[in-house]
């Protein structure tokens, strides 16, 4: 057999060919320079699929929601491509990847693509390339990409730049009133799950994001240059009000409460649809995505310019207190270092 | 930039229960620095074959203990020829007779663990068996 590269399989993946997609995705992952060309030879095809985000704290049953979820989509005609992240160990850098385990009803369906992506050591709650993954099922066809972050605390919010629609799912017993108004993954969300909805507690689960959802009623936001800027409704404002937080109530291994999901996503998409936040959305994901390839593209070029002995002597120099690390990086930038 | 990992799928086909052993295998592959895909209990072949596709694995292991195995094994081997997946490695371990294992590795098993064994030794046959399968071609 001779090797065929990444640019060998842009067709087949085309054509919808399910081991040349997975093939393809491995090269993504592992970032082969043939891989490059490939990304770049499927993006025109990319921009059709619609991006859905599901992230929540470990335990809350993510990947359970994952595969009922996409039961239902499935129901409904679309065809679904899965990607799970779940955390490389910082010590081996091997992962035991087990999001699948949850989604065994999903096997058998051609429909249907599951990827479990290790995150290889990116914080954020996805893996570096898992934006290029969403980007190869989207050429694929698939109609909807569902994206499962690691399970997430507080701070991984970049899948809110990378979907249309971010689920944060929630469970009885997670945390108290306190955990719900920090700020932080809670705010990403467009549409709120308390999944395990029949555990006692849930009632509980619901008044308190509900009670956050209201103290932040008044000022909706968007996202916006990975900041947040505050939306004012205009005066002459069309139809659209501004989108409140939908909380759904699910037992996701009995398969309850998902079409309710779905038609959340359903709404949600149609207002970003009629509002053209859509569109604002897919720019300033876009946007935040090439600010943060270029920032490690330079960084990258500026190591590799730079001989070791000098990055040495620089920080030899910063850990003398001789140079401050503001000065250390102006030197190091126009090359008097 | 570009990095490899191995990718092992760790599926326990069959009816019974007992996973400790699939357990133990994925977190010594995890702590080599595999990526390892574990997908739980009770797979049929065609769940298990479905699964390596797409996960795109350089290696499966099957954990069976049920006595199945000269069932299972040859309907998974069919199964990865037919989706053009004839490369994957595969690993047995579990419960196997002596009298069987040289019918499985007649089958193309490319070997089989059997109780006690080390991990150390799996994690060695498989960086072994991939790097031979990697050399010449991909």
């Amino acid at each position: 057999m001779t090797r065929r590269s990444a640019e060998d399989w842009v067709g087949d993946v085309l054509a919808g060919d399910r081991r040349a997609l997975a093939r393809l995705i491995t090269r993504v992952e592992n970032r082969t320079p043939d891989s490059h060309a490939a990304l770049a030879a499927l993006y025109p095809h990319t921009g059709r699929a619609y991006v859905v985000g599901i992230t929540g704290a470990p335990g809350t049953g993510k990947s359970t929601v994952v595969n009922a979820l996409t039961r239902t989509l499935r129901d409904r005609g679309q065809t679904v491509g899965v990607i799970a992240v779940d955390p490389t160990s910082p010590f081996s850098g091997g992962a035991v990847l087990g999001d699948r385990i949850r989604m065994v009803d999903l096997a058998g369906d051609r429909g249907v693509f599951i990827r479990s992506m290790a995150n290889r050591g990116s914080l954020g709650g996805l893996a570096a390339t898992t934006g290029d993954v969403a980007r190869v099922l989207d050429a694929a066809g698939f109609d909807v990409v569902l994206i499962e972050t690691v399970g997430a605390g507080q701070s991984e919010v970049d899948i809110a730049r990378m979907a249309y629609t971010t689920i944060v799912v929630d469970a009885p017993g997670m945390g108290d009133d306190v955990q719900a108004i920090k700020a932080g993954i809670l705010e990403i969300a467009d549409i709120l799950v308390v999944n395990k909805a029949d555990r006692p507690g849930a009632e509980n689960t619901v008044r308190a994001l509900r009670a956050m959802l209201e103290l932040g009623h008044r000022l909706r936001s968007s996202l916006h240059h990975g900041e947040l800027l505050l939306a004012q409704p205009e005066p002459d404002a069309p139809a659209y009000d501004f989108w409140q937080v939908p909380i759904v109530k699910t037992v996701a291994t009995e398969h309850t409460g998902l079409d309710a999901l779905a038609d959340a996503i359903t709404q949600h998409r149609a207002y970003l649809d009629e509002s053209g936040l859509l569109v604002e959305r897919q720019r300033a994901g876009l946007e935040a995505e090439l600010a943060a390839r270029l920032r490690e593209a330079l960084l990258a070029r500026l190591v590799h310019d730079r001989t070791p002995e000098t990055l040495e002597d620089v920080i030899a120099r910063v850990v003398a207190r001789q140079l401050d690390p503001g000065s250390a990086v102006r030197a190091l930038l126009d090359g008097s270092a | 930039m570009s990095e490899q990992k191995i990718r092992v799928l760790i599926a326990k086909p069959g009816l019974d229960g007992h996973d400790r052993g699939a357990k133990v295998v994925a977190r010594a592959l995890r702590d080599a620095g595999m990526e390892v895909i574990y997908t739980g209990l009770r797979q049929t072949p065609e769940m298990i074959v479905e699964a390596a596709l797409q996960e795109d694995v350089d290696v499966i292991g099957l954990s069976i203990l049920s006595g199945a195995h000269m069932a299972l094994v040859p309907r998974v081997f069919e199964l990865l020829r037919a989706e053009g997946l004839g490369d994957v490695i595969v690993l047995v371990g579990g419960i196997i007779p002596d009298d069987d294992v040289a019918a499985l590795k007649e089958l193309g098993v490319s070997a089989v663990f059997g109780p006690g064994t080390n991990t150390e030794d799996t994690v060695a046959h498989i960086r072994n068996a991939v790097a031979s399968r990697s050399a010449p071609s991909s």
